[in-house]
């Protein structure tokens, strides 16, 4: 340093001027760590395709009458069972008292455009409510001790309208959003 | 230790030239040639040098993996079996990888009892410690995201459940695993996410262990008397040649136990599920992790009954996550003033069960929940007929013994209605299951670390030796006096 400036002793320095400037160039900075933070952050939510991959269109009528058809949706496995007369019988004629977590058997349907149900076809979730493993069903050749689906992983029985009946799941298998599209087609939606 | 002297004395022009303007080799040369070492280290004290080579050896095979493997739903399972058969020496690469997370998790355990025992967290070098469990953490979230790329059974569902934990977080629970997994369930977003999380930690641990190594030469090592160093020259040894030497010896055996894992059981740590590509429509009928992290799963199992608000999935996530973030505080739970257990007989007693539980864990963590420990002294399953009875309401008649059991529940049947629903199941009499050696192992688990509080305040210890040196000398007095049995 040859041009080296003496400072004089007495020069003052403004400790609110270098406080506002601390303060201000600090806000900058956070404020545009924060910003790209955000951005950071929420790339990881769902993307906009993977969004629209979460609904479908079904066509019931290919499935056999006493057997189901699993979908997938965004991963996430569904059933639609084509019921026969006696497992819509057995699944309207229990006594709600008996069940772990109580429904009718109505309450599990949605009702089609003219407000009418089709109670031969039951949609439900794939995803047993214990741990999410996938029950087998009618397909598998079991389906439990009430005529549904039995879960394998921790023996949980389901019944014909999809509710628990025996073992450690807690609740029915969730009925997932889904409308009649058609009478033969229903749009199931997550 | 950090005050020690440079030795450094550059002895060429270029080393002098260099050392003024980057003391490179006068770094290498005081941490890792003279550095100043207990003289009394054992074999328990290899272990840092054997985990350094692990993660080298993870971060070689793994950056070479990566450039055949290819991170798509589609892809990834055929491109794992194209390394295996098709691409040159690419089933040794993968071998060695998926071998050397087990490996690394072995040498870490060790690593760390031997911290517990020798009280090796205690000041000043509980920052170290913390930095350890840091690296722990790392190592978990790495191997959990490495096992999901195979992309079979045991990945995807494994991957599944875990995920699913956060789903059991209160009020935000769904989001948060719907932001994790990128979608509705785990997907080609969710594969290509954890691949690339899984690159970055291995070199984040790197990373921390590179703090982990600068805070232990601050202090110097432990030992395991746990007397710090008095004086350098009687209590130290240069940490070359004596304990490159040895370090090297400990590597060179390790290897050899990690070559016959690659060689003649590459997959006996694995499981078999995991060479069937990932179905989300087949779930296996047995899910359970990597067996480094087996002890935390039993944990996670073992609670299976609601406290007031909080669900028993909710209270097994909080009681698996207490068990290793409770390995953070033990540097202020453990009140005692003596480091070593070797002078704390109770402890010492206390420790070698808390080595024990953590092992059953494992156990516990493999089996099912619901099977028996010993099935030797379960009696015989009776026979339950549950059925609806006139008033409405489920009743059921037990039938219990042999042959005669199931005729007379058959006979029973048949006189019920076809309304009463009745249906026929065999339960199996009651014992004593993993579920409840879970349960009272995970409460011996915590219960070590109350101890700990508790016991140092109390303890009676046997005396210190009063220095390294002294001590060594102890240790080596033949013919005279009594034989001090060395650890």
């Amino acid at each position: 340093m040859t041009a080296e400036t003496t400072h004089p002793t007495t020069e003052t320095v403004d400790d609110d001027r270098r406080n506002f400037i601390h303060i201000a160039t600090g806000a900058v900075a956070l404020g545009g760590a924060g910003m790209f933070a955000w951005a950071a952050v929420d790339q990881w939510s769902p993307a906009a395709d993977t969004k629209a991959a979460s609904s479908l269109d079904v066509d019931v009528s290919k499935v056999p009458m006493g057997g189901e058809i699993r979908v997938l949706i965004g991963g996430k496995p569904f059933f639609i069972r084509h019921r026969t007369e006696s497992e819509i019988v057995a699944a309207e004629t229990v006594n709600l008292a008996v069940l772990p977590d109580p429904a009718t058997d109505d309450s599990r349907l949605r009702a089609k455009a003219d407000g009418t149900f089709n109670k031969t076809i039951l949609v439900t979730s794939g995803s047993c409510t214990h741990l999410g493993c996938v029950p087998v069903g009618p397909s598998q050749g079991n389906t439990g001790d009430f005529g549904g689906w039995y879960c394998p992983c921790h023996g949980s029985h389901y019944d014909t309208s999809g509710r628990i009946r025996k073992g450690p799941a807690p609740k029915n298998l969730p009925v997932p959003n889904y409308r009649w599209v058609s009478d033969s087609v229903v749009n199931i939606s997550l | 230790m950090s005050g020690h002297e440079s030795t450094y004395t550059p002895n060429s022009a270029f080393e002098r030239w260099l050392d003024k303007r980057l003391p490179i080799i006068r770094f290498a040369n005081d941490t890792a040639i003279s550095f100043p070492t207990p003289k009394n280290l054992n074999y328990w004290y290899v272990f840092g040098g054997i985990l350094a080579v692990c993660l080298a050896i993870q971060i070689i095979t793994g950056v070479i993996l990566a450039m055949h493997y290819e991170a798509s739903v589609d892809g990834a399972f055929a491109s794992v079996e194209r390394i295996m058969r098709d691409v040159p020496f690419g089933w040794l690469l993968r071998y060695i990888h998926a071998n050397g997370a087990s490996m690394f998790f072995l040498a870490v355990y060790i690593h760390m009892f031997r911290g517990l025992y020798y009280g090796s967290y205690k000041a000043p070098r509980e920052v170290l410690w913390i930095l350890g469990c840091i690296i722990y953490l790392l190592m978990m979230a790495t191997a959990f995201l490495g096992y999901m790329l195979p992309w079979g059974q045991m990945s995807y569902h494994g991957a599944n459940v875990i995920t699913g934990l956060f789903g059991a977080i209160p009020l935000v629970g769904e989001s948060l695993q719907t932001w994790i997994l990128g979608g509705p369930s785990i997907g080609n977003q969710t594969l290509q996410r954890f691949f690339s999380l899984h690159y970055l930690l291995p070199f984040m641990i790197a990373a921390v262990v590179i703090l982990h190594i600068w805070a232990l030469h601050v202090p110097g090592n432990n030992n395991p008397t746990g007397v710090e160093v008095q004086d350098v020259e009687k209590d130290t040894v240069p940490f070359h040649p004596y304990y490159t030497v040895k370090d090297g010896f400990a590597i060179a055996v390790f290897l050899i136990m990690f070559a016959v894992f690659v060689f003649y059981a590459p997959n006996v740590l694995g499981h078999a599920d995991n060479y069937v590509e990932a179905n989300p429509l087949v779930t296996p009928s047995h899910i359970v992790p990597e067996w480094y992290m087996l002890p935390f799963y039993a944990i996670l199992r073992a609670i299976t009954f609601d406290i007031g608000p909080i669900e028993a999935k909710l209270l097994g996530v909080i009681f698996m996550f207490a068990a290793i973030a409770i390995l953070f505080v033990v540097p202020w739970l453990d009140t005692s003033k003596v480091k070593s257990m070797r002078y704390r007989p109770v402890a010492r007693q206390f420790f070698l069960g808390f080595v024990a539980v953590c092992l059953l864990l494992g156990w516990c963590g493999a089996a099912n929940p619901d099977d028996a420990v010993i099935p030797a002294l379960r009696g015989e399953a009776s026979l339950v007929v549950t059925y609806t009875d006139a008033a409405g309401a489920v009743a059921s008649s037990t039938y219990a013994g042999g042959d005669e059991a199931y005729e007379a529940a058959e006979a029973f049947m048949a006189t019920l209605p076809a309304t009463a629903g009745a249906s026929l199941e065999a339960v199996p009499a009651p014992t004593f299951l993993f579920r409840h050696l879970s349960l009272i192992l995970t409460f011996m688990y915590f219960g070590y670390f109350v101890l700990l509080f508790f016991l140092g305040l109390s303890e009676k210890t046997k005396p210190l030796p009063e220095s390294i040196h002294k001590s060594v000398l102890k240790a080596h007095k033949p013919k005279t006096g009594t034989a001090v049995p060395a650890e």
